[in-house]
């Protein structure tokens, strides 16, 4: 709930790009970053007289991320044909699903820190994706100043997931997090790379307010190309803050399309005019009824194991919310649950120094790093650091890291500390001249004489001591 | 000395087989006739004279072949060359084929006389005044005038039976989804049949047998349930023939057609057919209708892909890229074409969909159940296959309604995705009549039959009288 | 059913066809008979009447999911009005 009594309403259209091997209705290879125009054919560049034929595949992984969605499957699906012109849409229409899409009234829990929220699933739809354009400055010789198009088919006619919510979603974070639970539904799937910077998972925003208790809806806005789950954040509270403030300056929403800057966290119309769409939808007519079979649903409803909001559920149980939602929508809690030892200790550990050594969660041996994680307070920092880079390896063993004590003991550390004072006499001076700053470097030092091994706790002490103070 | 006026493509066949004549001189023959008569008939858009061991074919127009242009008739395919061959053309390649040429028509498929086409008339082989009907006119006058031995039309509302009536020669529309529609340059989609044109129906059912079955390419095609089987018999024994009185009767079938259709009808009782009247009351009188509406409505949405950006005419100038769209599509294209685009685009507009469109597809059901229970009586349904013999060019071209009633009596059947087939059945005034054999989904062995029957009966002569 | 300069305007734009000025009247004056002809579609009451949007019955018509070998990027290009740089080349949208 925003200020003054003000509830925003926001429902998603989610796009989901399949990483079938094929094209959804040709046999070109679906394969992202190749030349332009070196995966395509002459049904994908829509020459006259080919006919489209569907991918089983595409459609099985519909069928998975509905049920994985809550959704009703449908006995009989169409496909449907979207006109309108555009010069990434090489036929002229879209193949897609209108009024009998694969899935339908779905539920998916989102779960927060304050309890869970479900969020309905309008739909979930098969269709096809536009070709690739790249704009390019006039060239010499041309008309001046024009600008031109260069279009590559590469991707045109790949399969794509169309997923759209309810108004459900009541703040820019929670739209986050629907949208950070669905990607990581639809990697454990296996259908989706589902990267929002590469485009394979896209989100667009529809956005209203209403005053708290007020039946039905006003004036939408639609948020597009929001590319990071932050942006997603960002710009729906962007655009809820912009409509109150219309409102409560007296003044009324219109309805359009918007795009955010996330860099200057600004809202602007994305096109000035507004084409009066009119898709002239209409049964595909080179293509027949999609017929779910039993065997299919029952290999559908199989395939979805436990969903990622159940287990942050499950996890919140003996972590708290951030450290269970972060393992999850990580993929990480799969190790978490193979690591034995302190829970909240190692889920920070997965969360933070195991994250940044950048290691494989899927490849590491959770007994050994157990152990590690458990002598983690006796052993060197960069000991450890290093061992959890290497955890990722087939033969990674925790022995090797953990022979190496910390250097505690002042009889040790001593001789160590007495040697780099002497050596830093102009230093020791301005420390004691109120240069508090300067212990860090001491502590530097003797780390690096000791190559890591001192504990850095006894070393404060002992310098803290020796320096006066 | 080859008559490819007379030859069949069935006795060309035995001619190559018994070693009689070469390829080579088969081929020879028939670009000799093209050198001979095509300068007046204007039967072929692109004369290809392929060499090989089979009988040589022409296609249609909207046949893509393989480094072959193929125009569909149209300015705005001007110049394309496919880097593809459409099924039925690769299969045509496979029985060995060789192309004689690509044939003339209506743009994109859309008209009954080939004077919808981009690059001038085709002209019918009786009488080069008249039309040879529409839209694969190109195919039925080479057939007729003995340019090609058999050829590929494509059919939609008429457009196989109409022209084959109109040129005196033999027209088949298969069941909808027997022939591949892959790589046939698409009019509308739920419609669109390939379909053979020959002189007799034995050649036809041959070349049906060749383009037929399931293609992988086009998710709209089955397996035949039966193997094409060769006609042979020549009695009619038990055969049960229906006689549709409004199709029969129709205001606007001229009396001379009614003469002939009525004279074959007897014939068949003669062969001993069971010959009973019956009716198709809403499938006639809502049948143009319906098809106009259809028909127009998937066309709009099939021709969306010629804007100029991947093949085919893009008009000059450059500027805002609507605007290049919208002049470049209204240069490419011919009236017809815009023409149902517009209606096209009406019908399936936000608004009219229901009443229009959605109204359509209703009574497409309807003439469905209407044919269904015809077929639980008959084997068989007989009528014109044209209300009138072949016009003169120019006679129906401003008028493009009066143009769209030629297909009045093709048309129900198509609606209905069921096969039809024209064979001639006599003159009216020197011109040849078509009379039109329809039949249950997958009958295409019984119109064989019962075609074969009659047209043995008929002993029509082929080729035209101004020829002999 | 009377057709306006508006409906054909209208419905050029939706179809990308320019139509001359000195076309238009044409054009709508054709267009009106034809939809006056098929207009007569509405004369049967279907409300209970499947539509049927295609002549089989047929389901489940679909491929596996295995590659086939696309086109050179010439045999791409081969028929393109504007190809640059390996890509179809086009004005600007709204440009
Ligand atoms: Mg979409
Ligand atoms: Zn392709």
């Amino acid at each position: 709930m925003s200020a003054n009594g003000w509830e925003p309403v926001v429902g998603l259209e989610i796009h989901v790009q399949l990483k079938t091997r094929t094209k959804m209705f040709c046999r070109c290879e679906n394969v992202w970053g190749e030349e332009p125009n070196t995966r395509t054919c002459p049904v994908c560049l829509a020459h006259p007289g080919t006919l489209p034929v569907p991918n089983r595949t595409a459609v099985e992984w519909t069928l998975k991320l509905g049920v994985a969605l809550g959704c009703e499957i449908a006995p009989r699906a169409l496909f449907h044909r979207k006109n309108y012109f555009y010069p990434d849409l090489p036929k002229g229409y879209q193949i897609s699903q209108y009024d009998v899409p694969l899935a339908s009234e779905g539920r998916f829990v989102v779960p927060g820190p304050d309890g869970d929220r479900e969020i309905g699933i309008v739909r979930a739809h098969l269709e096809e994706d536009a070709a690739k354009t790249v704009h390019v400055g006039g060239t010499a010789g041309r008309i001046h100043g024009a600008e031109h198009s260069l279009v590559d088919f590469n991707r045109g006619g790949t399969p794509l997931v169309e997923i759209v919510t309810q108004p459900d979603i009541r703040s820019g974070e929670e739209a986050r997090r629907f949208l950070q639970l669905l990607r990581q539904t639809v990697v454990e799937l296996g259908i989706s790379d589902a990267e929002m910077e590469k485009g394979s998972l896209r989100c667009d925003a529809n956005v209203s307010v209403r005053k708290a208790g007020e039946g039905g809806f006003r004036t939408k806005t639609e948020l597009k190309n929001m590319n990071s789950f932050k942006f997603v954040a960002d710009g729906i509270a962007a655009e809820v803050e912009r409509q109150v403030g219309v409102y409560e300056s007296g003044g009324e929403v219109v309805q359009q399309t918007l795009h955010f800057d996330p860099a200057r966290g600004t809202i602007a119309p994305l096109r000035s005019k507004e084409e009066a769409h009119d898709y002239r939808y209409f049964p595909e007519p080179d293509l027949v009824p999609v017929e779910p079979s039993a065997e299919q649903v029952a290999a559908a409803r199989e395939s979805v194991g436990e969903l990622p909001g159940a287990r942050i559920r499950r996890l919140e149980q003996e972590l708290d919310f951030d450290l269970a939602y972060g393992l999850v929508t990580s993929g990480r809690d799969e190790l978490f649950a193979r690591v034995p030892g302190d829970r909240r200790a190692v889920a920070n550990v997965l969360m933070n120094q195991l994250a940044a050594a950048g290691t494989d969660p899927a490849a590491v041996n959770g007994e050994e790093l157990g152990k590690l994680i458990a002598a983690r307070e006796r052993i060197p920092r960069q000991a450890f650091l290093d061992a959890l880079a290497a955890s990722g390896n087939g033969d990674f063993r925790a022995d090797r890291y953990l022979a190496e004590e910390t250097v505690s003991d002042a009889a040790a550390l001593d001789p160590v500390i007495d040697r780099i004072l002497a050596a830093n006499a102009e230093q020791v001076e301005a420390y004691r001249g109120g240069k508090a700053g300067l212990l860090g470097f001491f502590v530097g030092q003797v780390m690096k004489e000791t190559q890591g091994k001192a504990d850095a706790r006894a070393v404060n002490e002992r310098l803290r001591e020796k320096l006066g103070n | 000395m080859i008559d490819t006026l007379r030859l069949t493509a069935e006795e060309a066949a035995g001619l190559l087989e018994r070693g009689e004549v070469s390829g080579d001189e088969l081929a020879g023959a028939y670009l000799g006739a093209i050198e001979e008569r095509d300068a007046e008939l204007h039967a072929y858009l692109h004369v290809v004279g392929e060499r090989g061991a089979g009988v040589p074919i022409a296609y249609k127009d909207v046949i893509t072949t393989k480094g072959i242009p193929t125009t569909a008739g149209s300015r705005i395919l001007e110049g394309y060359t496919p880097v593809f061959d459409s099924t039925v053309a690769s299969r045509c390649k496979e029985a060995r084929l060789p192309v004689i040429g690509k044939t003339n028509l209506d743009e994109f498929a859309m008209g009954s006389s080939t004077e919808n086409s981009a690059y001038g008339p085709s002209r019918n082989p009786w009488d080069p005044e008249r039309v040879p009907g529409g839209s694969s006119g190109g195919s039925a006058a080479a057939v007729a005038g003995g340019l090609a031995p058999w050829a590929l039309g494509t059919d939609t509302g008429g457009s196989v039976k109409q022209p084959a009536s109109l040129c005196g020669v033999v027209g088949l529309r298969p069941t909808y989804g027997t022939v591949s529609r892959y790589g046939i340059v698409a009019f509308a989609s739920s419609l669109d049949q390939v379909g053979p044109i020959t002189k007799t129906v034995r050649d036809n059912a041959r070349l049906y047998a060749i383009v037929a079955g399931k293609d992988p390419c086009d998710s709209t095609t089955v397996e035949l349930p039966e193997p094409v089987a060769l006609p042979e018999g020549e009695d009619l024994t038990g055969v049960r023939v229906g006689v549709p009185r409004e199709m029969n009767e129709a205001e606007g079938i001229a009396p001379g057609v009614s003469e002939s259709v009525e004279a074959a009808i007897r014939l068949a009782e003669e062969l001993g057919a069971d010959v009973e009247e019956t009716s198709l009351p809403r499938s006639v009188e809502y049948g143009l209708a319906c098809y106009y509406l259809v028909a127009p409505a998937e066309a709009s949405s099939n021709l969306a892909r010629y804007d100029g950006v991947r093949y085919g005419h893009r008009a000059e100038g450059d500027g805002d890229l609507t605007a290049l769209y919208a002049r470049t599509r209204w240069e490419g294209f011919g009236a017809e074409p815009k023409r149902r685009i517009l209606l096209g685009t009406y019908a399936l507009s936000a608004g009219y969909y229901e009443a229009y469109y959605g109204q359509a597809q209703k009574v497409r059901t309807v003439i469905a159940q209407e044919h269904a229970a015809a077929f639980e009586r008959f084997d068989v349904l007989v009528s014109p296959t044209s209300p009138t013999v072949a016009f003169r060019i120019g006679e129906k071209a401003e008028d493009p309604l009066a143009m769209y009633l030629s297909d009045l009596l093709t048309i129900p059947a198509n609606m209905a995705g069921l096969p039809g087939l024209s064979i001639p059945c006599g003159l009216s005034d020197g011109l040849p009549v078509g009379l039109q054999l329809i039949g249950p989904q997958f009958s295409e062995n019984t119109l064989f039959r019962v075609g074969h029957a009659l047209e043995r009966a008929l002993d029509f002569d082929y080729v035209p009288e101004r020829l002999r | 059913m009377a057709i306006t300069r508006e409906d054909v305007l209208h419905v050029a734009g939706l179809a990308r066809l320019e139509i001359p000025e000195g076309e238009m009247d044409a054009v709508r004056e054709q267009l009106g008979a034809i939809l006056e002809a098929v207009g007569k579609v509405a004369e049967l009451d279907l409300a209970d009447v499947e539509p049927t949007s295609h002549p089989l019955d047929l389901v489940n018509s679909w491929a596996e999911d295995e590659p086939r070998p696309s086109l050179s990027q010439k045999d791409a290009l081969l028929n393109a009005p504007d190809p640059s740089d390996g890509s179809f080349r086009v004005p600007a949208v709204g440009g």
